[in-house]
C-alpha cells in the first residue's frame, strides 16, 4: 500500500459533556476513494469537518491528523487556512445550500483561485472554464457567467465538486455529495469522482449513508457507529463478510437484489427481530 | 369502476413566465386496500399529484374524485368533514409537527377529525404504540425525538384521523437507509390493515416495489409505465423506467458503477400502461 496522504489516528472529540469521536482511525490514500458510512448522529461528518478544522466553537479535539508531514491539529489558523480549500477541499450535502445565490457561478470559481494561487483575472477565469468543462457542465464560458439558481441541482453539484478541485487539492472530503440528488444525477456525480480521484490522485473521503453509492465508489468502507469506527476494510469484504455485527445488521436492513430484505416479510421481520 | 380515489385527466400549471406545466394528463386510481407506489425523479410532477389529491393544489384540468365526492381545493374554511378521510404524511418530519405542541396533542388532532366524522374516539398513546412507539412520548415535544421516530409520530396523527386514503410524500427520503425500508412496511401494513387505500410517493424504486401492490412512473408529469409493482421491477418496458432502475446503485461490494444517464435525453412519452 502506498504512503498515506491523510492519516487521522485516535481522533477524539468533545463538544460540552457530549463525546461526539471516540477514538478514530483512517487513512486516506492517493488515488483511493475511502468510504464512511453510518447512520445519522454517528460523527462521520464530524469527522470531515475536523481534517477541515470547520469544528464549532468551543471543540475539544485530541489525537492526530497528519497530512504528509504536517500535523494539522498543531497548525497555526493561518497556516491551517492556507490549506483549507488549497490543499484540501469539501463538498457538501446541498448544492442548493453551499453555493451563494447572489455570486455567479465565475465569481464564486475565481475567488479562491486568486486568493490561494494568485492567478490574475484572466488567468482564474480561463481555469475556470476548463474546471466547469472537467465536470462536463455544458458551454463553460456562458456558464461562468451565470447564477447558481439557473441550475439543476445535479449541475449545481458538479459546479460544487468543480469549486473543491479548483486548487487542485490532494484530498478531498465529500460528505453525501449526492445525497440530494436523484438516482440518474447520482450515477453521473459518481462517475465523476471516480474519473477524479483517478486522473488527479485525488484521496477522497466519501461520506455517505447510502450503502449502494458505497458500493459502487469506494475502494474501502469504514463504519461508524456512535463516535467510533467499528469496522474498515477492503469493500468487497466488508459487503459479503462483515467483521463487525453492526455492519451486517446494516446490510440486513437494506432492500434490493443484494441487501438482506427481498420481501415484506423480511422487513416485518426486521422490525420485530431483536 | 368504483375505485376509492379516481383522478382523471389532471393537468396543473404553475404560474410564471412561462407557465410551467407540471402535470399533464395523469390518470390514476387508488382501491380501498390497495397500494399504489408513485415514482418519478424530483420535478417529475410526483408531489404535485399528491397534493392536488388532498386539494392543497389547484388542478387546472381534469377532476379528483375521492369516494363519489369531488375534490375542492383547500380554502380559508374548514374542509368537509368527509374530505379528512384522506390524510397526508410529509416528506420532512421536522417540518411537518408543530414544535410547540405536545406529540400527544398533535395526534389529538387527528382524533377530533375522526370524531366529528362520527368515529370511534381513541387515545393518542394507543396509535403511538401502534407505530412502534412509547405511550409516554405523549407528553414529549417533536424536539426529543430522531427523525424516524418524528415520521412515526407523523403516521400516528394521519392515521388518528382514520382516513380511508392515506398519502405519503417522500415520507421516508429524510430517514437513514436503515430505517427506510422498516418506515415504508410500517405504513403499508397499518394502511391495509384499516382497510384504507395508500399512494405512496418516493424516487427510492428499492423501497417502494416491495410495498407497492402497483407501480406509476411518472416523468415529465406524464405516467409513462403503469402497471403490477413485480413486473415493472422486473421487466421495465419504457426506456426511461429502465434507466432509472438501472441507475440504482446495488450494495453487493463489487464495485459496480451505475449506469449514467445519457446527458438531455429524451425519453418518449407514450405510456405503457399494463
Amino acid at each position: 500500500m502506498s504512503r498515506a496522504t491523510l492519516e487521522i489516528t485516535g481522533l477524539t472529540l468533545r463538544i460540552s459533556s457530549a463525546e461526539i469521536l471516540r477514538g478514530v482511525d483512517l487513512s486516506l490514500a492517493a488515488g483511493r476513494i475511502q468510504g464512511l458510512a453510518g447512520e445519522s448522529g454517528s460523527g462521520k461528518t464530524m469527522t470531515g469537518l475536523a481534517v477541515l478544522g470547520l469544528l464549532p466553537a468551543g471543540s475539544q479535539v485530541t489525537g492526530s491528523i497528519a497530512y504528509g508531514e504536517q500535523e494539522l491539529l498543531a497548525l497555526s489558523p493561518r497556516r491551517r487556512n492556507d490549506l483549507r480549500g488549497a490543499e484540501i477541499a469539501m463538498v457538501f450535502q446541498d448544492p442548493s445550500t453551499s453555493l451563494h445565490p447572489m455570486l455567479s457561478v465565475g465569481a464564486q470559481l475565481t475567488d479562491h483561485l486568486r486568493h490561494h494561487l494568485k492567478l490574475d483575472r484572466a488567468a482564474s477565469r480561463a481555469r475556470a472554464a476548463e474546471l466547469l468543462g472537467r465536470v462536463r457542465i455544458a458551454d463553460p464560458a456562458a456558464a461562468l457567467r451565470r447564477y447558481p439558481h439557473q441550475f439543476s441541482g445535479g449541475q449545481r453539484q458538479r459546479i460544487a465538486i468543480a469549486i473543491a478541485l479548483a486548487c487542485a487539492p490532494k484530498v478531498l472530503i465529500a460528505d453525501e455529495p449526492t445525497t440530494a440528488l436523484d438516482v440518474t444525477v447520482q450515477a453521473g456525480v459518481l462517475h465523476l469522482l471516480r474519473d477524479l480521484a483517478t486522473e488527479m490522485g485525488l484521496a477522497v473521503l466519501l461520506i455517505t449513508h447510502d450503502l449502494g453509492v458505497m458500493s459502487a465508489v469506494a475502494d474501502r468502507v469504514a463504519v461508524m457507529r456512535r463516535g467510533e469506527v467499528v469496522e474498515n476494510g477492503d469493500r468487497l469484504q466488508v459487503f459479503t463478510e462483515p467483521a463487525h455485527p453492526y455492519t451486517a445488521s446494516l446490510l440486513a436492513s437494506l432492500p434490493g437484489a443484494a441487501g438482506g430484505v427481498r420481501t415484506l416479510d423480511d422487513v416485518r421481520a426486521l422490525r420485530e427481530g431483536p | 369502476m368504483n375505485e376509492l380515489l379516481e383522478v382523471a385527466g389532471l393537468g396543473v400549471v404553475y404560474r410564471g413566465r412561462p407557465p410551467v406545466r407540471a402535470v399533464d394528463g395523469v390518470d390514476l386510481t387508488v382501491g380501498a386496500g390497495q397500494v399504489v407506489g408513485l415514482v418519478g425523479e424530483s420535478g417529475c410532477g410526483k408531489s404535485t399529484v399528491a397534493r392536488t389529491i388532498c386539494g392543497l393544489v389547484k388542478p387546472a384540468a381534469g377532476a379528483v374524485v375521492f369516494d363519489g365526492i369531488p375534490v375542492t381545493p383547500l380554502g380559508l374554511r374548514r374542509r368537509p368533514a368527509a374530505l379528512t378521510r384522506i390524510q397526508m404524511v410529509f416528506q420532512d418530519p421536522y417540518a411537518s409537527l408543530h414544535p410547540r405542541r405536545r406529540i400527544g396533542a398533535q395526534i389529538g388532532d387527528g382524533v377530533r377529525a375522526a370524531a366529528t366524522r362520527g368515529g370511534e374516539p381513541s387515545e393518542p398513546a394507543w396509535w403511538l404504540r401502534r407505530v412502534g412507539l412509547e405511550p409516554d412520548a405523549a407528553r414529549r415535544y417533536p424536539h426529543e425525538f430522531s427523525g424516524g421516530q418524528r415520521q412515526r409520530i407523523a403516521i400516528a396523527r394521519a392515521l388518528a384521523a382514520r382516513p380511508d386514503l392515506l398519502i405519503g410524500d417522500e415520507p421516508i427520503s429524510a430517514l437513514d437507509a436503515s430505517t427506510q425500508a422498516a418506515v415504508a412496511a410500517l405504513m403499508r401494513d397499518l394502511a391495509v390493515d384499516s382497510g384504507a387505500g395508500l399512494l405512496f410517493i418516493s424516487h427510492d424504486l428499492s423501497v417502494v416495489r416491495l410495498i407497492a401492490d402497483r407501480l406509476i412512473v411518472m416523468y415529465r408529469g406524464r405516467i409513462v409505465e403503469s402497471g403490477p409493482a413485480r413486473a415493472i421491477w422486473e421487466d421495465p418496458q419504457h426506456p426511461y423506467t429502465q434507466s432509472l432502475l438501472a441507475a440504482v446503485p446495488v450494495p453487493d461490494g463489487l464495485g459496480t458503477m451505475p449506469a449514467p444517464p445519457a446527458d438531455e435525453a429524451d425519453y418518449p412519452l407514450e405510456p405503457v400502461l399494463r
